[in-house]
Protein backbone atom coordinates (compact mmCIF):
# COMPACT_ATOMS: atom_id res chain seq x y z
CA UNK A 1 0.00 0.00 0.00
CA UNK A 2 0.92 3.66 -0.27
CA UNK A 3 2.12 4.90 3.09
CA UNK A 4 1.67 8.30 4.59
CA UNK A 5 2.14 10.14 7.83
CA UNK A 6 0.14 13.05 9.13
CA UNK A 7 1.96 16.35 9.03
CA UNK A 8 2.70 17.88 12.44
CA UNK A 9 -0.37 19.56 13.89
CA UNK A 10 1.34 22.94 14.11
CA UNK A 11 2.17 22.79 10.38
CA UNK A 12 -1.45 22.00 9.51
CA UNK A 13 -2.68 24.78 11.79
CA UNK A 14 -0.30 27.14 9.97
CA UNK A 15 -1.74 26.20 6.57
CA UNK A 16 -5.26 26.67 7.88
CA UNK A 17 -4.61 30.07 9.45
CA UNK A 18 -6.33 32.06 6.67
CA UNK A 19 -9.50 29.95 6.76
CA UNK A 20 -12.43 29.44 9.08
CA UNK A 21 -14.60 27.00 7.15
CA UNK A 22 -13.03 23.91 5.63
CA UNK A 23 -13.69 20.38 4.44
CA UNK A 24 -11.45 17.70 5.97
CA UNK A 25 -11.34 14.79 3.53
CA UNK A 26 -10.05 11.34 4.38
CA UNK A 27 -9.75 8.28 2.14
CA UNK A 28 -10.93 4.71 2.73
CA UNK A 29 -8.02 3.34 0.65
CA UNK A 30 -4.37 2.82 1.52
CA UNK A 31 -4.17 5.57 4.12
CA UNK A 32 -6.97 3.96 6.12
CA UNK A 33 -4.95 0.76 6.36
CA UNK A 34 -1.81 2.58 7.47
CA UNK A 35 -3.87 4.53 9.98
CA UNK A 36 -2.96 7.95 8.68
CA UNK A 37 -5.92 9.24 6.71
CA UNK A 38 -9.07 7.18 7.26
CA UNK A 39 -12.38 8.04 8.91
CA UNK A 40 -10.95 7.65 12.39
CA UNK A 41 -8.04 9.94 11.66
CA UNK A 42 -10.44 12.49 10.17
CA UNK A 43 -12.37 12.48 13.42
CA UNK A 44 -9.28 12.86 15.62
CA UNK A 45 -7.68 15.53 13.45
CA UNK A 46 -10.94 17.49 13.22
CA UNK A 47 -11.33 17.48 17.01
CA UNK A 48 -7.71 18.54 17.52
CA UNK A 49 -8.00 21.39 15.01
CA UNK A 50 -11.29 22.63 16.42
CA UNK A 51 -9.95 22.60 19.97
CA UNK A 52 -6.77 24.42 18.94
CA UNK A 53 -8.67 27.09 17.07
CA UNK A 54 -11.27 27.53 19.80
CA UNK A 55 -8.53 28.02 22.35
CA UNK A 56 -7.13 30.74 20.06
CA UNK A 57 -10.57 32.32 20.02
CA UNK A 58 -10.94 31.78 16.27
CA UNK A 59 -13.22 28.74 15.83
CA UNK A 60 -12.83 26.60 12.74
CA UNK A 61 -15.85 25.00 11.12
CA UNK A 62 -15.03 21.60 9.69
CA UNK A 63 -17.08 19.33 7.48
CA UNK A 64 -15.73 15.81 7.98
CA UNK A 65 -15.89 13.39 5.04
CA UNK A 66 -14.10 10.19 4.11
CA UNK A 67 -14.29 9.23 0.46
CA UNK A 68 -14.10 5.71 -0.90
CA UNK A 69 -10.94 6.68 -2.78
CA UNK A 70 -9.55 10.05 -3.75
CA UNK A 71 -7.66 8.66 -6.76
CA UNK A 72 -10.76 7.73 -8.77
CA UNK A 73 -12.91 10.42 -10.35
CA UNK A 74 -16.30 8.93 -9.52
CA UNK A 75 -15.59 8.92 -5.81
CA UNK A 76 -14.72 12.60 -5.84
CA UNK A 77 -18.10 13.64 -7.23
CA UNK A 78 -20.01 13.47 -3.91
CA UNK A 79 -18.11 16.54 -2.70
CA UNK A 80 -19.32 18.75 -5.52
CA UNK A 81 -22.69 19.84 -4.07
CA UNK A 82 -21.27 21.40 -0.91
CA UNK A 83 -17.71 22.34 -1.79
CA UNK A 84 -18.69 25.89 -2.74
CA UNK A 85 -19.74 26.60 0.82
CA UNK A 86 -16.21 26.04 2.11
CA UNK A 87 -12.98 27.98 1.69
CA UNK A 88 -10.56 25.07 1.40
CA UNK A 89 -10.19 21.30 1.45
CA UNK A 90 -7.64 19.71 3.76
CA UNK A 91 -7.03 16.23 2.34
CA UNK A 92 -5.36 13.43 4.23
CA UNK A 93 -5.16 10.99 1.31
CA UNK A 94 -1.83 10.28 -0.39
CA UNK A 95 -0.30 12.86 -2.70
CA UNK A 96 -2.07 11.34 -5.69
CA UNK A 97 -5.45 11.69 -4.00
CA UNK A 98 -4.78 15.24 -2.87
CA UNK A 99 -3.77 16.28 -6.39
CA UNK A 100 -6.80 14.65 -7.92
CA UNK A 101 -9.08 16.65 -5.64
CA UNK A 102 -7.31 19.83 -6.76
CA UNK A 103 -7.58 18.77 -10.38
CA UNK A 104 -11.28 18.02 -10.25
CA UNK A 105 -12.18 21.16 -8.29
CA UNK A 106 -10.15 23.81 -10.04
CA UNK A 107 -11.35 26.81 -8.07
CA UNK A 108 -10.92 25.21 -4.64
CA UNK A 109 -7.86 25.61 -2.43
CA UNK A 110 -6.58 22.12 -1.60
CA UNK A 111 -4.11 21.57 1.24
CA UNK A 112 -2.06 18.46 2.14
CA UNK A 113 -2.53 17.15 5.67
CA UNK A 114 -0.35 14.12 5.01
CA UNK A 115 3.21 13.48 3.90
CA UNK A 116 3.22 10.58 1.45
CA UNK A 117 6.22 8.44 2.19
CA UNK A 118 6.54 5.08 0.42
CA UNK A 119 5.06 1.82 -0.90
CA UNK A 120 5.30 -0.69 1.89
CA UNK A 121 3.87 -3.42 4.05
CA UNK A 122 2.61 -3.81 7.62
CA UNK A 123 5.45 -5.79 9.21
CA UNK A 124 3.51 -5.93 12.44
CA UNK A 125 0.82 -3.82 14.00
CA UNK A 126 2.06 -0.25 14.11
CA UNK A 127 5.20 -0.90 12.03
CA UNK A 128 5.30 -0.24 8.28
CA UNK A 129 8.37 -0.71 6.12
CA UNK A 130 9.21 0.15 2.52
CA UNK A 131 9.31 -2.69 -0.02
CA UNK A 132 9.06 -1.31 -3.56
CA UNK A 133 10.12 1.85 -5.34
CA UNK A 134 8.01 1.28 -8.45
CA UNK A 135 11.02 1.00 -10.77
CA UNK A 136 8.80 -0.25 -13.57
CA UNK A 137 10.86 -3.35 -14.41
CA UNK A 138 10.59 -5.89 -11.65
CA UNK A 139 13.51 -8.26 -11.02
CA UNK A 140 12.13 -10.14 -8.02
CA UNK A 141 12.31 -13.44 -9.95
CA UNK A 142 16.10 -13.12 -10.00
CA UNK A 143 16.59 -12.00 -6.44
CA UNK A 144 14.62 -14.50 -4.41
CA UNK A 145 11.64 -12.19 -4.05
CA UNK A 146 13.62 -9.49 -2.27
CA UNK A 147 13.91 -6.12 -3.99
CA UNK A 148 17.43 -4.79 -4.53
CA UNK A 149 16.12 -1.32 -5.39
CA UNK A 150 14.11 -0.74 -2.25
CA UNK A 151 15.85 -2.96 0.26
CA UNK A 152 19.49 -2.36 -0.53
CA UNK A 153 20.14 1.15 0.81
CA UNK A 154 22.27 1.87 -2.25
CA UNK A 155 19.95 0.12 -4.74
CA UNK A 156 22.87 -2.02 -5.93
CA UNK A 157 22.15 -4.62 -8.58
CA UNK A 158 25.20 -6.74 -7.91
CA UNK A 159 25.68 -6.46 -4.20
CA UNK A 160 26.54 -6.51 -1.47
CA UNK A 161 28.84 -3.55 -1.14
CA UNK A 162 31.73 -3.92 1.29
CA UNK A 163 29.83 -2.42 4.18
CA UNK A 164 27.71 -5.29 5.46
CA UNK A 165 28.34 -5.87 9.16
CA UNK A 166 29.24 -9.36 10.38
CA UNK A 167 25.71 -9.78 11.72
CA UNK A 168 24.18 -8.95 8.34
CA UNK A 169 23.22 -5.33 8.89
CA UNK A 170 23.52 -2.41 6.50
CA UNK A 171 26.33 0.07 7.07
CA UNK A 172 23.90 2.93 6.44
CA UNK A 173 21.93 2.10 9.58
CA UNK A 174 22.23 -0.86 11.94
CA UNK A 175 18.45 -1.04 12.10
CA UNK A 176 18.32 -2.04 8.43
CA UNK A 177 19.05 -5.63 7.46
CA UNK A 178 21.43 -5.77 4.49
CA UNK A 179 19.23 -6.30 1.42
CA UNK A 180 21.86 -8.28 -0.41
CA UNK A 181 22.58 -10.47 2.58
CA UNK A 182 18.87 -11.32 2.59
CA UNK A 183 18.85 -11.97 -1.15
CA UNK A 184 21.80 -14.37 -0.91
CA UNK A 185 20.37 -16.23 2.10
CA UNK A 186 17.08 -16.58 0.36
CA UNK A 187 18.59 -17.78 -2.92
CA UNK A 188 20.62 -20.29 -0.96
CA UNK A 189 17.54 -21.67 0.77
CA UNK A 190 15.72 -21.86 -2.57
CA UNK A 191 18.68 -23.64 -4.18
CA UNK A 192 18.94 -20.80 -6.66
CA UNK A 193 22.42 -19.54 -5.89
CA UNK A 194 23.22 -19.79 -9.60
CA UNK A 195 21.10 -16.63 -9.94
CA UNK A 196 23.55 -14.84 -7.70
CA UNK A 197 26.53 -16.01 -9.76
CA UNK A 198 25.09 -14.35 -12.85
CA UNK A 199 25.84 -10.67 -13.09
CA UNK A 200 22.63 -8.73 -13.31
CA UNK A 201 22.76 -6.46 -16.34
CA UNK A 202 23.06 -2.76 -15.70
CA UNK A 203 19.67 -1.49 -14.60
CA UNK A 204 17.85 0.61 -17.13
CA UNK A 205 16.01 3.36 -15.31
CA UNK A 206 13.99 4.18 -18.43
CA UNK A 207 10.97 2.56 -16.86
CA UNK A 208 11.46 4.50 -13.65
CA UNK A 209 11.27 8.28 -13.15
CA UNK A 210 13.13 8.96 -16.39
CA UNK A 211 11.06 10.81 -18.98
CA UNK A 212 8.47 12.50 -16.79
CA UNK A 213 5.18 11.25 -15.32
CA UNK A 214 4.55 7.65 -16.26
CA UNK A 215 1.30 6.44 -17.71
CA UNK A 216 -0.46 3.22 -18.50
CA UNK A 217 -3.00 3.36 -21.30
CA UNK A 218 -5.22 0.32 -21.77
CA UNK A 219 -7.17 0.60 -25.01
CA UNK A 220 -9.26 -2.42 -24.07
CA UNK A 221 -10.59 -0.59 -21.03
CA UNK A 222 -11.06 2.85 -22.45
CA UNK A 223 -14.38 4.19 -23.58
CA UNK B 1 -13.39 10.00 21.88
CA UNK B 2 -11.25 11.63 24.56
CA UNK B 3 -10.83 14.71 22.36
CA UNK B 4 -14.62 14.81 21.85
CA UNK B 5 -15.02 15.07 25.61
CA UNK B 6 -12.78 18.14 25.58
CA UNK B 7 -14.80 19.57 22.71
CA UNK B 8 -17.95 19.09 24.75
CA UNK B 9 -16.37 21.21 27.45
CA UNK B 10 -14.49 18.86 29.75
CA UNK B 11 -11.57 20.45 31.61
CA UNK B 12 -9.96 17.10 32.21
CA UNK B 13 -10.48 13.46 31.27
CA UNK B 14 -9.64 10.45 33.38
CA UNK B 15 -9.33 7.13 31.58
CA UNK B 16 -9.66 4.05 33.75
CA UNK B 17 -8.53 0.63 32.57
CA UNK B 18 -8.08 -2.77 34.11
CA UNK B 19 -4.82 -3.71 35.81
CA UNK B 20 -1.83 -4.13 33.54
CA UNK B 21 -1.33 -7.83 32.84
CA UNK B 22 -4.96 -8.46 33.70
CA UNK B 23 -6.66 -7.31 30.52
CA UNK B 24 -9.40 -9.58 29.18
CA UNK B 25 -8.27 -8.51 25.70
CA UNK B 26 -4.60 -9.19 26.55
CA UNK B 27 -3.09 -5.83 25.73
CA UNK B 28 -6.07 -3.51 25.33
CA UNK B 29 -5.17 -1.51 28.41
CA UNK B 30 -1.55 -1.10 27.31
CA UNK B 31 -2.65 0.25 23.97
CA UNK B 32 -5.13 2.49 25.72
CA UNK B 33 -2.24 3.91 27.75
CA UNK B 34 -0.25 4.58 24.57
CA UNK B 35 -3.26 6.31 23.02
CA UNK B 36 -3.82 8.43 26.08
CA UNK B 37 -0.18 9.43 25.60
CA UNK B 38 -0.93 10.51 22.05
CA UNK B 39 -3.91 12.56 23.17
CA UNK B 40 -1.68 14.20 25.78
CA UNK B 41 0.78 15.11 23.00
CA UNK B 42 -2.02 16.66 20.96
CA UNK B 43 -3.23 18.64 23.97
CA UNK B 44 0.32 19.86 24.58
CA UNK B 45 0.74 20.92 20.95
CA UNK B 46 -2.46 22.92 20.90
CA UNK B 47 -1.73 24.60 24.21
CA UNK B 48 -4.41 22.83 26.29
CA UNK B 49 -1.85 20.99 28.44
CA UNK B 50 -1.26 17.24 28.33
CA UNK B 51 -1.82 16.98 32.10
CA UNK B 52 -5.53 17.30 31.49
CA UNK B 53 -5.77 13.66 30.49
CA UNK B 54 -4.59 10.75 32.65
CA UNK B 55 -4.85 6.99 32.64
CA UNK B 56 -5.39 4.92 35.76
CA UNK B 57 -5.47 1.15 36.16
CA UNK B 58 -7.76 -0.55 38.65
CA UNK B 59 -9.33 -3.92 39.27
CA UNK B 60 -13.10 -4.19 39.66
CA UNK B 61 -12.92 -4.57 43.44
CA UNK B 62 -10.96 -1.46 44.22
CA UNK B 63 -13.73 1.05 44.91
CA UNK B 64 -11.81 3.09 47.44
CA UNK B 65 -8.78 3.30 45.21
CA UNK B 66 -11.04 4.56 42.45
CA UNK B 67 -12.34 7.26 44.77
CA UNK B 68 -8.78 8.18 45.63
CA UNK B 69 -7.72 8.45 42.01
CA UNK B 70 -10.81 10.45 41.13
CA UNK B 71 -10.16 12.94 43.94
CA UNK B 72 -6.54 13.21 42.87
CA UNK B 73 -7.58 13.94 39.29
CA UNK B 74 -10.24 16.45 40.29
CA UNK B 75 -7.73 18.27 42.50
CA UNK B 76 -5.22 18.37 39.67
CA UNK B 77 -7.73 19.76 37.16
CA UNK B 78 -9.02 22.28 39.72
CA UNK B 79 -5.51 23.57 40.17
CA UNK B 80 -5.09 23.82 36.38
CA UNK B 81 -8.33 25.74 36.10
CA UNK B 82 -10.75 25.70 33.15
CA UNK B 83 -9.34 24.60 29.79
CA UNK B 84 -8.24 27.34 27.37
CA UNK B 85 -11.16 26.32 25.15
CA UNK B 86 -13.65 26.91 27.92
CA UNK B 87 -12.00 30.21 28.78
CA UNK B 88 -12.25 31.31 25.15
CA UNK B 89 -15.85 30.15 24.87
CA UNK B 90 -16.83 31.98 28.00
CA UNK B 91 -15.26 35.17 26.82
CA UNK B 92 -17.16 34.89 23.56
CA UNK B 93 -20.27 34.09 25.60
CA UNK B 94 -21.39 31.46 23.15
CA UNK B 95 -21.25 27.95 24.37
CA UNK B 96 -22.06 25.24 21.83
CA UNK B 97 -19.30 23.05 20.49
CA UNK B 98 -19.28 22.43 16.76
CA UNK B 99 -20.53 19.00 16.09
CA UNK B 100 -20.69 18.74 12.39
CA UNK B 101 -20.14 15.43 10.72
S1 LIG C 1 -6.17 8.25 -2.85
FE1 LIG C 1 -4.19 7.40 -2.35
S2 LIG C 1 -4.53 6.55 -0.33
FE2 LIG C 1 -6.53 6.80 -1.23
S3 LIG C 1 -6.92 4.82 -2.23
FE3 LIG C 1 -6.05 6.18 -3.73
S4 LIG C 1 -3.89 5.65 -3.71
FE4 LIG C 1 -4.74 4.87 -1.83
S1 LIG D 1 12.42 -4.48 -8.64
FE1 LIG D 1 11.32 -2.58 -9.04
S2 LIG D 1 9.15 -3.15 -9.26
FE2 LIG D 1 10.23 -4.92 -8.32
S3 LIG D 1 9.93 -4.61 -6.12
FE3 LIG D 1 11.88 -3.62 -6.65
S4 LIG D 1 11.36 -1.47 -7.10
FE4 LIG D 1 9.45 -2.65 -7.09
Amino acid sequence: MIMGEQKPLEVILGMLAPYDKIVLAGCHGCVTVCRAGGAKEVEILASSLRLAREAEGRPLEIKEVTLERQCDPEYLEPMRPYLEDYQAVLSIACGAGIQFVAEKYTSTVVLPGLDTTFIGVTEKQGLWVERCQACGDCVLHLTGGICPVARCSKSLFNGPCGGTTTDGRCEVDKEIPCGWMMIIERLRSLNQLENYRKNLPMKSWKTSRDGGPRRIAREDLME
Amino acid sequence: MILKAFEKGADGVMVVGCLEGDCHYLSGNLRARARVGRVADVLDTIGMGGERVAMYNLSAGEGNKFALFATEMVDKIRSLGPSPVNVARKSRKQAPAQEEK
